[in-house]
């Protein structure tokens, strides 16, 4: 056990491997809990200009759970993770997190917006990794790790830079905390995005298609990380991916979507093997 | 037209205290602009819609004005003002010129922050950055490097633009060959070496700016 482990003040995701978290990744029994939903999508509506893109959408997110979001390009998974994380606006309804409101809330029968630093507040809970990466070029690797611990969390530096350098070993970095992500391969990027986001110790990870982006090569160093976090911590997941035996392997749920709607949702197992949808077969034929 | 050398030796004194003050006005100057173009930049983006749309309006008026109409202007409503008759010329030259190039500065801030990447601001907002330090942390330091070579492009223009100081009666570098020129009858040593000095001093920096652009083009 890395001594990290027993310090009490602000673990690191990494070190606090999860209690209630399922002792192998393929857990397929979502674990339940008394606690209010990590996540969930309450009546929510989402368009863009005169396009709908979401309507009614009612869904929520256990505690530890990991859910995969699958369905066919268009059908609105990225929407629903960009607005979970604050980055698009939520045109109707409402997103709790931690049964807290996150963007709006109702007061007197009425839909209010919520104060940005709020919202801000309600944000440090939840990671997000975009397909993009999206580092900080004009940082180094350590510098974009330690960066919100410091000016969100208020950490010291030392106490930042110790958790980022045994963040970066855990994602096999541990020798390029001074590259410029720039000089570094997808693949690496992708997994300083990865410890980036855990740096914060995030209670819901978002991971929209985390590996598309990637030379086919390089995959399979990222998937390792992601079935590592899963394994070793209780972090609740939502995510996309192409990767179908990665989903099949660490969610506990899989929830295929069509034009914005939940089309069926099960076990990996149902989905993958008994879908009870036409459109689900023949969009796990698509992919499979 | 015929070179004489001793003029020549006698006049580059002269010029090189001139050029002294084409060197404050250029140096203070750019130094203005730089820092009055970048909270223009920041405030016609974050600032309430009036505010901006007057912030616009003024740019684009100084923008649409001639530089020595407006050192000319500035300089007479300052000679009339009782306490502030003692400013010295120079001042108010570097202040004008200062403020007039900060509105073209403050278009190439504007250029360099829009530049940044989308994705750059929604990994700021999933990292929960306020919005203070995104822009000083993320957002700033990738647009500088995009905004600094044109910064350096109008410094030199800047520079170049300095003899319309003499319309307020600064002896800077074209201004003393000109008095140089007119007491000894001697123009062509006077401006020959007035050229010189500024090419001397303007091509080195561009050169410098060339690769700064392209050191700057890749991190
Ligand atoms: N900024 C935007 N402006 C207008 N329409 C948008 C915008 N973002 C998404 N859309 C539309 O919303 C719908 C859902 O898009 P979304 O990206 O969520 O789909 P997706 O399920 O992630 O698809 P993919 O599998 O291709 O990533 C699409 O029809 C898309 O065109
Ligand atoms: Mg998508």
């Amino acid at each position: 056990m890395p001594p990290t482990e027993n310090t009490p003040t602000n673990p690191s995701p990494y070190e606090t491997a999860g209690t209630t978290a399922p002792s192998t990744a393929s857990a397929s029994v979502a674990p339940s809990s008394s606690a209010p939903p990590a996540i969930e999508f309450k009546d929510v509506e989402k368009s863009f200009g005169s396009t709908t893109v979401l309507k009614n959408l009612n869904f929520t997110v256990a505690p530890g759970e990991r859910v995969t979001l699958i369905g066919p390009s268009g059908s609105g998974k990225t929407t629903i993770l960009r607005l979970v994380m604050t980055l698009e606006e939520l045109t109707g309804g409402y997103i709790f997190v931690d049964g807290k409101p996150l963007t709006f809330e109702e007061r007197d029968g009425k839909r209010v917006e919520l104060p940005k630093k709020q919202t801000r507040a309600m944000t440090t809970r939840i990671g997000m990794v975009f397909q993009q990466f999206n580092l900080f070029p004009n940082m180094t690797v350590l510098d974009n790790i330690i960066e919100a611990p410091i000016h969100v969390l208020g950490k010291s530096k030392d106490e930042a830079v110790k958790e980022a350098k045994a963040l970066l070993e855990k994602v096999g970095l541990g020798e390029k905390a001074d590259a410029h992500p720039t000089r570094l391969s997808g693949g690496q990027q992708q997994r300083v995005a990865i410890a980036r986001a855990l740096a914060m110790s995030p209670e819901i990870l978002l991971l929209d298609e985390v590996t598309s982006a990637l030379d086919p090569e390089l995959v399979g160093d990222v998937l390792a990380v992601l079935r590592d976090i899963a394994e070793t911590t209780d972090i609740t997941m939502l995510l996309v991916t192409h990767e179908m035996q990665f989903a099949r392997d660490v969610s506990h749920r899989v929830m295929m979507f069509d034009g914005g709607q939940v089309l069926e949702e099960g076990t990996p197992d149902q989905i993958f093997n008994n879908p009870s949808h036409e459109r689900t077969r023949s969009f796990l034929s698509s992919v499979l | 037209m015929i070179w004489n050398w001793e003029f020549a030796a006698e006049a580059l004194p002269l010029l090189l205290r001139g050029f002294v003050n084409t060197l404050i006005a250029t140096v203070v100057g750019t130094i203005i602009a730089a820092i009055l173009g970048l909270i223009i930049a920041v405030a016609i983006r974050g600032l309430p819609r009036w505010i901006n749309w007057l912030v616009r309006l003024i740019v684009a008026f100084i923008r649409n004005t001639p530089l020595v109409v407006q050192l000319i202007f500035v300089y007479y409503i300052f000679a009339g003002i009782p306490g502030l008759v003692d400013v010295p010329a120079l001042v108010i030259g570097f202040i004008v010129i200062g403020i007039h190039y900060s509105t073209y500065m403050s278009e190439s801030y504007r250029a360099g922050i829009d530049s940044v990447p989308p994705g750059q601001h929604e990994a700021a907002t999933a990292l929960s950055l306020p919005p203070v330090r995104t822009f000083t942390a993320v957002v700033l330091p990738q647009a500088l490097r995009a905004t600094i070579p044109s910064l350096g492009n109008y410094a030199v223009a800047m520079f170049k633009d300095t003899p319309f100081l003499f319309a307020i009666s600064v002896v800077e570098l074209v201004t003393s060959a000109q008095q140089f020129g007119a007491a000894k009858f001697a123009y062509t040593e006077a401006f020959t070496l007035a050229g010189i000095i500024f090419l001397l001093a303007s091509y080195p920096t561009s050169l410098l700016i060339q690769r700064l652009d392209r050191r700057l083009a890749t991190y």
